[in-house]
């Protein structure tokens, strides 16, 4: 691989986009927290689900992660990877939660 | 000359053809992930066990935080603008971008402050009980001339219970790394004062993208911070 090669970005109005998106989702989860309390466990998923779409929207456009060395990734979702581990662990071991 | 241009060359060369500098800002994100990852465990191990009060139905407003996490993800677009202006050369529209971006983080450690200092503050309505079964500390005399409530300070800091210790630790961390953050990036705008820019513009905005990588970094812990804290948070409770 070429020292000094710069993959093709985003384009600003592509990060525009994005940044749209990013408004209108927190918006939806804002919306979503004050539903009645009946729709605990679907309001739970939703913002799992919305929270995670914000963080794959952030580290792939924002972070390139989507355009640059996949090394990067590796890294990244490695560390990630043992994060979760760490916290699955430690949630296992004080049973908490349950 | 030659042997000098060669030798410089010859620095920045590195096996994989990637910059060490990006490789490491990227192996420095992975340990970052560890770190959050273990407080917010932290968080969730002890949530709901603290034995007093109060809890995060008590403190924690989803309405500005809502505002407050919208002001994050929009210095995330400032910052990814400034990138995209320094990496085509245009100085001037970086330095428009990077002043935005800083200034929305400072405006998310305002409302971080505003927040803690709310906490802090915090005063709740509780119910006169049965005058015989008040104890030594109760505020009497909020509770004399017929009176069925008192207000009474019910704030929360980090040596409150075991939700202020590890909230404060955790977001506090956090505004900790946004702290960084805006320094980082104003020091950034003060260096490209310098030779009108060009060491920014070397490498195609390299220095810019290793600040960018940080501040998008702090901006998806907080989207896990307050998915898990604050939304999440508050509707188990």
């Amino acid at each position: 691989m070429e020292h000094g090669r710069h993959p093709a970005h985003p384009t600003p109005m592509a990060y525009l986009k994005i940044a749209a998106i990013l408004a209108v989702v927190t918006f939806i989860e804002w919306a979503i927290f004050f539903a009645p309390e009946s729709m605990d466990f679907i309001k739970l998923t939703v913002f799992s689900v919305l929270s995670v779409l914000k963080f794959a929207l952030v580290a792939m456009f924002y972070m390139h992660l989507k355009f640059d060395e996949r090394l990067f990734s590796m890294f990244f979702v490695g560390g990630l990877a043992l994060a979760s581990g760490v916290i699955i662990a430690l949630l296992v071991l004080f049973q908490a939660l349950l | 000359m030659e042997h000098a241009e060669a030798t410089q060359h010859a620095e920045h060369a590195t096996t994989t053809g990637i910059d060490h500098r990006k490789m490491l800002i990227w192996a420095f994100l992975g340990s970052e992930c560890m770190f959050f990852g273990s407080l917010i465990a932290t968080y969730l191990v002890y949530y709901g066990q603290s034995i007093s009060g109060p809890g995060p139905v008590d403190v924690l407003d989803i309405n500005t935080t809502t505002v407050s996490t919208f002001v994050l993800l929009m210095s995330s677009l400032m910052m990814v603008l400034s990138y995209s202006a320094i990496s085509k050369g245009d100085v001037k529209r970086f330095r428009v971008w990077i002043v935005c971006t800083a200034l929305l983080g400072a405006t998310f450690l305002g409302f971080q402050f505003f927040e803690f200092t709310e906490f802090a503050h915090h005063h709740q309505e509780f119910e006169c009980p049965p005058a015989l079964d008040r104890p030594a500390q109760y505020p009497d005399e909020a509770c004399m001339n017929g009176a069925t409530t008192y207000e009474a300070n019910y704030g929360l800091t980090p040596r409150t219970n075991l939700f202020g210790s590890t909230f404060f630790t955790l977001t506090g961390f956090h505004g900790a790394h946004v702290t960084v953050g805006v320094i980082w990036l104003l020091s950034l705008f003060g260096y490209s004062f310098r030779r009108k820019g060009e060491d920014l513009i070397r490498d195609g905005g390299l220095n810019v993208d290793l600040a960018a990588l940080y501040w998008h970094f702090v901006d998806i812990v907080w989207i896990v911070i307050f998915t898990v804290v604050y939304l999440i948070g508050v509707t188990v409770a």
